[in-house]
C-alpha cells in the first residue's frame, strides 16, 4: 500500500495536536513553522481552558458549556461540532494532565477550576496565568518525542508561501521559503493541515505575536479557499497599551475576583487607592449584576467604550479604566496570577498587587477564518484542512474566554485523522503528480521575490502597514459605521496601489526579514479587505460586530455565515444558513437577572 | 529652546555567518515607554545611521513581545536579556546591542539556538504517554508538588543561562542549566518519574551535569526566576545516587 505523507503548517497548539494525531496513525508528517514551535503564539494564552468537569458541585455539564458557547457567540456558530467539542473537552483536559501540564490543584490533588467570562460555572482549568505556554510545551514535548523516533520532520524557520494545486485544483503540497537562505522550494504531500493562527498584525498593534499576520490564510484565500465570517473580530477588554503591542491582562484576573472601575468624578486626579468605594463606579457590576465583571468580552468592551467615550469617565481623562486586584490576598495572586502580574510590573514598573492596573481594550482574536465543513475540518479545496484560530467554526460572533484552547486542540484532533483518511483514500497520490506542477508554483513564488527585490519606488512597507493598522483599528473593531467602512476599503485599495511602489531597504539574499515582511504585507492588505467588506455588508449587530445604525440582531436577514470568495482578483460574498438545529436562537441579554 | 531628547544605539552587525562583524550607530528620537524592540522597528522603517549613511534594517528574532516566548534574547549593554522587556529609560546610553555570543549568528542580532532543542531531545524531556486516546484522568498530584513543578516549567528556552555560563564555550558540549532543569521537571512528574533512570543516564553522559562548575551565573540571568542552581544540585544528587546504587536496583 502507498504510504501517504502529510504536511502541517503552523506549530501552535492546533498544529502540534494535528501532528501528534497524524504521527500516531503511523503517517509521516512534515511540520512547518516560522518560529521554533516552542515559541509559537499559543504561549501567550493566559487564563485557562474550558471543560465542564463539574468538580465543584455546581451541576455543570457539557450541554451547559455548549449552551454558554452558542449563546456567547450570538447563535452564529454551526451547532453540531460545537456540541461535540464541549463533550470532548473533559477528556482533552485529562489528556493534557497526563502529558504533564502543571495545572493548579485542589487540596485533594484534583484539577482546580476558576471562573471565566460568559458563564456562571467554575469551568476553566489553569496553570497559573500561563496556561497556553504550559499546554504548548506539553504538546511540543510529545512532538519532540515523535521527532526523535523519526516520525515527524520539522522545518522551523520556514514560512508558507502557497499551496501547490494540480490541474484539478487538488492540493498536492506546499511552497515554502527558508527564512535564512531565502530559498523557495516545494514539498509534496497528500494533504496539508493549516494551523496558522491569528491575524492581529492586520490591526497594527494587537495582543497577538509578531508572526500572527494571517498571511497564510490570505494566500490560501487567493488560491480559492473560502474565508468565513471574517468580519467577526474580538477585541479584548483588558490590555496594556504599548507602542509595539498591546499586552494582554487575562480575563482570569476578573475570574479570580478582579474588579473593573473608574472614578465617578470625570478626570479625578487623586491616586486610585485614595478614592473611597462610594466614589468608584464599578460599571460592569452595576449594569450586569448577574455576570458582573465576567460578562463576555464584546459586552465588556462596549461598556468600556461607553464609559470612556460617551460618559467621559476614563481614568485621568485618558482612554483607560482600572482593573483592580489589590483587594485580593497576595498569596492567591502569586499562586494563580503571577504570570500576568509580572508582565504588568516588568513593562510598566508598577506593582499591580499594590496599585490598580490601567487597561484598555485591544484587538485580540478572529472568530472568522478559513471556511471548513461540518465534520472534518476540511476546506472547500480537496486536500486542504484547517484547525485552530485560522478557521471559523467554533465561536460564532464572539468567542468566550478559555474556549480558544479547547477549540485548537479539538480541531487538531479532528483534522489529523481526517487528513489521514483522505490521504489513504486518494486514488492518485502526490507522488504521481507531474513535476511541472511543482516547478510552476515554485517559479511563480520566486518571481514575486525577484520583483520585490528589483522594484524601485518610494513607498516603505512598514509605513503602509502602520496606516493599515490605524484604519482597521479605528473603523473595523468595536464600533462600525457603514460610511467609515466604505472609506476604509477605499484606503485599503489606495494602500494596495501604493504597495506596487514599495522599495525594499534590504536587497540582500540572506535572512532578509524585509522581503518576507513585504510579502506578508500584501496578504494582510487582501485579508483586511475581506474583513472590512464583510462588515460593511452585514447590516445588523451581533456579538463582536456592532453597528449603531443597526443596533439589533437581525435573524430574519443575517442568521447567516459569511463566505468570502476570491474570484479573478475580486472579492465576492455568498451566505450560508447557520445550523441551529440543537439550540433555537433566543435574545442575548446579559443585563437581566 | 526645547531640545529633543534622543536615544543613542550602537549595534553589532553581521550580514551573514561567514562575514565579519562591524558596528553601526543610530540616533533616534526619544518617546516614553520605549523598549529595544521599538528602537529596532524604528531603524527598520528608516535604516539610516547617525552619520547619515543608508544601511539595511537590523535582523533580529522576536515574537510574543511579552517575555514568554523566549525569542528576543540578545546582549544589551553586555547583559544577556530579552529585548522586549528592556526598557530604554532603564538603560545606560549609548545602548549597545549584540547577538548572544554562545550561539552561531544567523544575521545581526539573530542567532541559531536549535542546539537547545536538540539537547531536550537527548534528555528525553517529555512525559512518555501511551497515546492520545482516552485513558482517563492523569495522576493526582499534591498542590505542593504542582507549586514546585510549575516554576520549573516556565523556562522560555531563551538561552540566557547558557550565554552567561563559563562552561558553555567552544571547547565544551555542556548542555547548560535550562536543559538540566527540564530533567528535574520531568523526574518530578509521577509518570515522568517512571523513566527517571533514562534521563539521569543521559544527563550523566558527555556534556551533561559533570560539566557544571558551579559558577551560579545561570540563576542570576534567568528572566523567569527559575531556581536553576537548586535544579542542578537536585539532579546532581539523583545522578550520584543512581551511579552508586543504581546497579543494586538495575
Amino acid at each position: 500500500m502507498r504510504q501517504p505523507k502529510i504536511i502541517v503548517v503552523g506549530g501552535g497548539l492546533a498544529g502540534l495536536m494535528a501532528t501528534i494525531k497524524v504521527a500516531e496513525a503511523g503517517v509521516p508528517v512534515e511540520l512547518f513553522s516560522i518560529v521554533p514551535v516552542r515559541r509559537s503564539h499559543s504561549v501567550c494564552a493566559q487564563g485557562g481552558i474550558n471543560a465542564a468537569k463539574n468538580t465543584k458541585g455546581e451541576g455543570d455539564s457539557p450541554w451547559k458549556h455548549f449552551d454558554d458557547t452558542i449563546y456567547g457567540g450570538d447563535f452564529l456558530a454551526n451547532q453540531p461540532l460545537v456540541k461535540a467539542m464541549c463533550e470532548a473537552a473533559p477528556a482533552i483536559i485529562d489528556l493534557l494532565d497526563r502529558m504533564g501540564v502543571p495545572f493548579n490543584r485542589t487540596p485533594e490533588g484534583l484539577l482546580d477550576f476558576r471562573r471565566f467570562g460568559g458563564t456562571l460555572y467554575h469551568r476553566t482549568a489553569f496553570a497559573g496565568a500561563t496556561t497556553g505556554q504550559q499546554m504548548l510545551y506539553a504538546l511540543d514535548e510529545q512532538v519532540r518525542r515523535f521527532e526523535a523516533e523519526g516520525k515527524v520532520h520539522k522545518y522551523e524557520g520556514w514560512t508558507f508561501l502557497s499551496a501547490v494545486l494540480d490541474e484539478q485544483g487538488i492540493c498536492r503540497g506546499i511552497c515554502a521559503m527558508d527564512l535564512k537562505s531565502m530559498q523557495v522550494r516545494t514539498f509534496s504531500a497528500d494533504a496539508a493541515i493549516f494551523c496558522t493562527g491569528g491575524i492581529g498584525a492586520i490591526f497594527g498593534r494587537s495582543t497577538n505575536s509578531v508572526v500572527c499576520t494571517g498571511s497564510a490564510q490570505s494566500a490560501l484565500f487567493q488560491q480559492g479557499v473560502h474565508y468565513a465570517n471574517g468580519e467577526f473580530i474580538q477585541v479584548h477588554p483588558t490590555a496594556i497599551p504599548g507602542e509595539d503591542k498591546f499586552r494582554l491582562m487575562s480575563e482570569s484576573a476578573r475570574g479570580e475576583g478582579g474588579r473593573v472601575w473608574v472614578p465617578r468624578q470625570p478626570g479625578d486626579p487623586r491616586p486610585p487607592k485614595s478614592i473611597p468605594e462610594s466614589e468608584r463606579f464599578y460599571f460592569l457590576e452595576e449594569w450586569y449584576p448577574k455576570y458582573g465583571n465576567l460578562v463576555p468580552r464584546d459586552v465588556a468592551v462596549r461598556a468600556i467604550h461607553k464609559v470612556v467615550f460617551e460618559l467621559k469617565l476614563g481614568v485621568e481623562g485618558q482612554p483607560a479604566v482600572y482593573l483592580d486586584v489589590t483587594h485580593l490576598p497576595r498569596e492567591l495572586l502569586d499562586r494563580k496570577l503571577e504570570g500576568i502580574l509580572e508582565i504588568y510590573e516588568k513593562f510598566l514598573g508598577v506593582d499591580p498587587r499594590v496599585q490598580p492596573m490601567k487597561v484598555f481594550p485591544a484587538m485580540h482574536y478572529t472568530m472568522g477564518g478559513l471556511w471548513i465543513d461540518d465534520e472534518n475540518q476540511a476546506t472547500n479545496v480537496p486536500g486542504i484542512y484547517a484547525a485552530g484560530e485560522c478557521e471559523y467554526h467554533y465561536h460564532g460572533a464572539n468567542r468566550l474566554g478559555a474556549n480558544s484552547l479547547v477549540s485548537c486542540l479539538f480541531g487538531g484532533m479532528l483534522a489529523g485523522p481526517a487528513a489521514v483518511r483522505y490521504a489513504r483514500n486518494l486514488e492518485r497520490g502526490a507522488d504521481a503528480v507531474p513535476v511541472s506542477v511543482f516547478e510552476r508554483e515554485q517559479r511563480r513564488q520566486e518571481e514575486i521575490n525577484e520583483r520585490l527585490l528589483r522594484q524601485d519606488g518610494k513607498e516603505n512597507p512598514i509605513t503602509i502597514w502602520k496606516e493599515m493598522g490605524e484604519w482597521m483599528t479605528e473603523h473595523v473593531t468595536v464600533v462600525r459605521y457603514n460610511k467609515n467602512l466604505e472609506r476604509t476599503d477605499q484606503k485599503l485599495q489606495e494602500l494596495l496601489e501604493r504597495y506596487r511602489h514599495i522599495n525594499l531597504s534590504d536587497r540582500t539574499k540572506w535572512s532578509n526579514q524585509t522581503l518576507n515582511f513585504a510579502r506578508e504585507l500584501y496578504n494582510m492588505l487582501i485579508l483586511a479587505r475581506v474583513i472590512t467588506l464583510g462588515a460593511l455588508r452585514r447590516n445588523e449587530s451581533r456579538g463582536a460586530h456592532y453597528k449603531p445604525e443597526f443596533p439589533e440582531r437581525d435573524d430574519a436577514n443575517w442568521l447567516k455565515t459569511t463566505r468570502a470568495i476570491y474570484d479573478c482578483g475580486n472579492i465576492r460574498f455568498e451566505y450560508d444558513p447557520v445550523d441551529v438545529s440543537l439550540i433555537p436562537p433566543r435574545p442575548r441579554r446579559y443585563d437581566v437577572q | 529652546m526645547a531640545e529633543t531628547k534622543t536615544v543613542l544605539v550602537h549595534i553589532k552587525r553581521q550580514l551573514a555567518p561567514d562575514q565579519k562583524p562591524y558596528w553601526e550607530e543610530f540616533e533616534l528620537s526619544w518617546r516614553p515607554f520605549m523598549n529595544v524592540i521599538i528602537l529596532l522597528r524604528e531603524i527598520a522603517e528608516r535604516p539610516v545611521t547617525r552619520e547619515g549613511k543608508v544601511t539595511t534594517p537590523v535582523a533580529f528574532d522576536a515574537n510574543c513581545l511579552e517575555e514568554v516566548c523566549g525569542a528576543c534574547a540578545m546582549r544589551i549593554n553586555g547583559k544577556a536579556r530579552q529585548a522586549c522587556s528592556a526598557l530604554v529609560d532603564q538603560l545606560e546610553q549609548p545602548i549597545r546591542l549584540e547577538p548572544l555570543s554562545k550561539f552561531p549568528v544567523v544575521r545581526d542580532l539573530f542567532v541559531d539556538r536549535s542546539r537547545m532543542f536538540e539537547n531536550l531531545k537527548r534528555m528525553k524531556a517529555w512525559v512518555p504517554i501511551d497515546g492520545t486516546y482516552p485513558l482517563g484522568e492523569g495522576p493526582r498530584m499534591a498542590p505542593e508538588v504542582q507549586q514546585r513543578a510549575y516554576p520549573l516549567s516556565r523556562c522560555i528556552t531563551c538561552g540566557n543561562c547558557l550565554e552567561v555560563c563559563p562552561q558553555v564555550n567552544e571547547r565544551s558540549d555542556f548542555v547548560g542549566a535550562a536543559i538540566i532543569n527540564q530533567v528535574r521537571l520531568f523526574n518530578l512528574h509521577p509518570t515522568g518519574a517512571m523513566h527517571k533512570r533514562e534521563r539521569l543516564e543521559a544527563v550523566m553522559g558527555p556534556g551533561g551535569i559533570h560539566d557544571c562548575a558551579n559558577a551560579q551565573n545561570c540563576v542570576k540571568a534567568c528572566p523567569k526566576g527559575i531556581p536553576l542552581v537548586e535544579s542542578i544540585s537536585e539532579v546532581n544528587r539523583d545522578a550520584i545516587r543512581q551511579a552508586i546504587f543504581g546497579w543494586l536496583f538495575g
